[in-house]
């Protein structure tokens, strides 16, 4: 009786121990130690789009960098779950592996439990995409390469009052959610000065996300023309399908979470036509540099890639750029090196072109100043709106 | 009309509960355990429809049966093999267990399934019904949520009170030493009670698929603990108890968010199951049993 309960739980066990092992990247070409780069993000989970997307973004850009016979570098990309326990465990995986920069984490709950021990350790830090202005508040070595919720909320208020998208909002947001409740807070403050009428807010939590009637009858009485979304594409899915049985048909508009919607497997992807979103990357863009880096990515994992893998991708382009130009080597200790890259991110004449934006530069702060692109949905993939 | 529309959007929400709850309370009743896997098996009941619509491009109803089949036989595997070893352990070595099973099978649709959420297609595929030239919208899927709840509670009550395994159902409930000595088989009894159990958990899951199409290995917890409380709030062990527990928590469950406060919908529900608890520790319509020394 005993062996069988033992026999479960060695299961049990053996089978979470799989998806506690990470992956590791090396560098392939050039000679030397690399630096090693630590990456944190959830690979399994419901946010494991985000973080499997910002770590295969990630090793295609190691791979050029690495190609580039300059510096190399070595990534580890440890799952966090989405999970901020977790994150931290995965985050002294990483201290002990011999982490020297760290790029993470992906999301913002876990960030801001990780960045708070990467400030206390001094390892220099610059997250993918972990939005909320709590991740960086404070920490002189903590950076972002995406836009700060704030911003998200502004761009989204000044975006849709500048394009007359609407004029009776509704709000539909995660309440027990950083990033959803941060941008929501700011879109309600910067509407007021653009003369949009927010008519209903409702919101929801990851235990509520199933049912949305009440809060799109709510908006539909209200006589909302816009809804705006602050929140992630799975409950954003709902309630596009939801409001499609109603009868409701609004404009949508969301923020960065709702990139991923359309590569959901079986998705109606004409529930999202014309769904607009405010993101710094467009698949379909034509320059060179993008259209080189879809199709490696499309060709090495099947899928068009989102902004996050960008994000990734850019990531470890700054932190390259970043490093060779504070001439750092892989014998120097993280704090040594945190220092330097603290001094080269905020020099003034330092800045990046990504594909997440040209000319990204970095305040004392932490945050990172470059345009956004407003994307709308046409039949079925993004398309710039201007 | 839109008191209308809640009410409509709280019977299905509460119908969906109900048949979850069923599971759990006639699980509880018979083998006197709480079965913390149920809500995985709905999940993977879930699964199984998808492969069959989105992938080998069966019938709707062929899928339904397909998830029914292959959950009867998870249902009467893992009773098998995790609960029926430890039919003489103390009952919190049975819980942990059945928690261990829970996250088994979160962690094996993990494997198989990977993270990512899948669009589930509504097995329903008809149009909304639209009343009141256009004032009220009723999805179809929530018509089909009742009325299979209805069938489902109906056939229940007449398989346990008119069928001679309802008999044995009822007398292992009662009283499981007496029921052996009447040449009742107590383990038999116990796995077709699984069997009904998860037949109804895969219904569940089409359903709760159909009318909130997301599915994640995750799927099945929430909804899982939802209708736990509801069984508890109807009275553990009663199978009516389960039906208007469920009904009544996915009502209330929604008439709180859409007149009194979105937020605090959950603490609304949660605030009126202790009150009941408080004043009915047995549920709504549990029976109150003496302990006997």
């Amino acid at each position: 009786m005993h062996t069988r309960r033992f026999r479960i739980l060695t299961l049990v066990l053996a089978l979470s121990m799989v998806f506690l092992a990470g992956c590791t990247a090396k560098p392939t070409g050039g000679t030397g130690t690399p630096i090693k780069i630590g990456g944190i993000g959830p690979l399994t989970g419901g946010a494991a789009v985000y973080g499997s997307s910002v770590a295969n973004g990630a090793k295609i850009a190691l791979e050029e960098v690495n190609a580039l016979g300059g510096l190399q570098f070595e990534l580890n990309f440890q799952d966090d779950e989405h999970d901020a326990e977790k994150s931290v465990n995965a985050y002294n995986t990483l201290k002990d592996w011999g982490m020297q920069i760290l790029c993470g984490t992906v999301t913002t709950t876990p960030g801001i439990a990780v960045s708070t021990e990467a400030f206390k350790d001094r390892i220099f830090t610059l997250t993918p995409s972990a939005s909320s202005t709590k991740v960086i508040e404070g920490k002189d070595n903590v950076y972002q390469l995406c836009f700060t919720d704030p911003n998200q909320g502004i761009a989204s208020a000044q975006y849709i009052a500048d394009n007359k998208l609407g004029t009776k909002i509704a709000i539909i947001y995660n309440n027990a959610d950083a990033y959803s409740t941060g941008i929501y807070e700011k879109f309600i403050s910067e509407a007021a000065g653009n003369n949009l009428e927010v008519v209903s807010t409702t919101t929801f939590t990851e235990d509520t996300a199933n049912d949305f009637n009440v809060q799109l009858t709510e908006a539909k009485n209200a006589g909302a023309d816009l809804i705006f979304l602050p929140i992630y594409y799975q409950p954003a899915s709902l309630i596009l399908t939801q409001a499609d049985a109603m009868g409701y048909a609004p404009k949508f508009f969301g923020v960065d979470g709702m990139d991923g919607i359309l590569t959901m497997e079986n998705f109606n992807t004409e529930l999202a036509e014309g769904v607009m979103l405010l993101t710094p990357f467009a698949a379909d863009a034509k320059d060179e540099r993008t259209v080189d880096f879809v199709a490696k990515y499309q060709e090495a994992y099947k899928e068009i890639p989102n902004q996050f893998a960008a994000d990734g991708y850019d990531c470890i382009y700054a932190i390259y750029e970043a490093c060779t130009k504070a001439g750092i080597t892989a014998d120097m200790d993280a704090a040594t090196i945190c220092d330097k890259m603290i001094a080269a991110f905020t020099a003034s004449d330092f800045s990046v072109d990504g594909l997440t934006g040209e000319n990204m530069t970095w305040s004392k702060t932490g945050e990172v100043a470059k345009a956004p692109k407003g994307m709308v949905i046409e039949n079925g993939v993004y398309v710039g709106m201007n | 009309m839109t008191f209308l529309s809640y009410l409509i959007s709280g019977l299905s929400l509460g119908s969906v509960y109900a048949i979850i709850a069923l599971g759990y309370t006639m699980v509880y009743g018979i083998a006197k355990m709480l079965n913390f896997a149920h809500g995985d098996v709905i999940m993977v009941g879930g699964y199984m429809s998808f492969i069959a619509t989105a992938h080998l491009g069966w019938p709707p109803l062929a899928s339904v049966l397909l998830a029914m089949v292959v959950c009867t036989a998870l249902g009467i595997v893992i009773e098998r093999f995790a609960y029926k070893p430890l039919r003489a352990a103390p009952s919190l070595a049975v819980l942990i267990t059945a928690i261990g099973v829970s996250y088994f099978l979160q962690n094996a649709a993990l494997l198989i399934w990977s993270s990512n959420p899948k669009s589930f297609t509504s097995i329903v595929r008809l149009p909304s019904l639209k009343l009141f030239d256009g004032e009220l919208t009723v999805s179809s899927v929530a018509i089909v949520t009742i009325i299979s709840c209805i069938i489902i509670i109906i056939a229940l009550t007449f398989v346990i009170g008119k069928t001679k395994i309802g008999k044995a159902m009822r007398a292992v409930s009662e009283d499981k030493e007496a029921a052996q000595l009447m040449g009742i088989s107590v383990n038999q009894t116990i796995s077709v009670t699984f069997a009904i159990g998860s037949a109804l958990a895969a219904i569940a899951g089409v359903l709760l698929c159909s009318a909130y199409p997301i599915l994640m290995p995750t799927t099945g917890s929430m909804p899982g603990i939802k209708a736990f409380t509801a069984a508890v709030f109807g009275g553990i062990g009663s199978i009516p108890g389960a039906f208007w527990g469920g009904l009544l928590l996915g009502m209330i469950e929604i008439f709180g968010k859409a007149y009194i406060s979105t937020e605090l919908s959950d603490a609304i529900v949660f605030s009126i199951l202790i009150i009941v608890l408080l004043v009915k520790p047995t549920g709504l319509m549990g029976k109150k049993i003496s302990e006997k020394v």
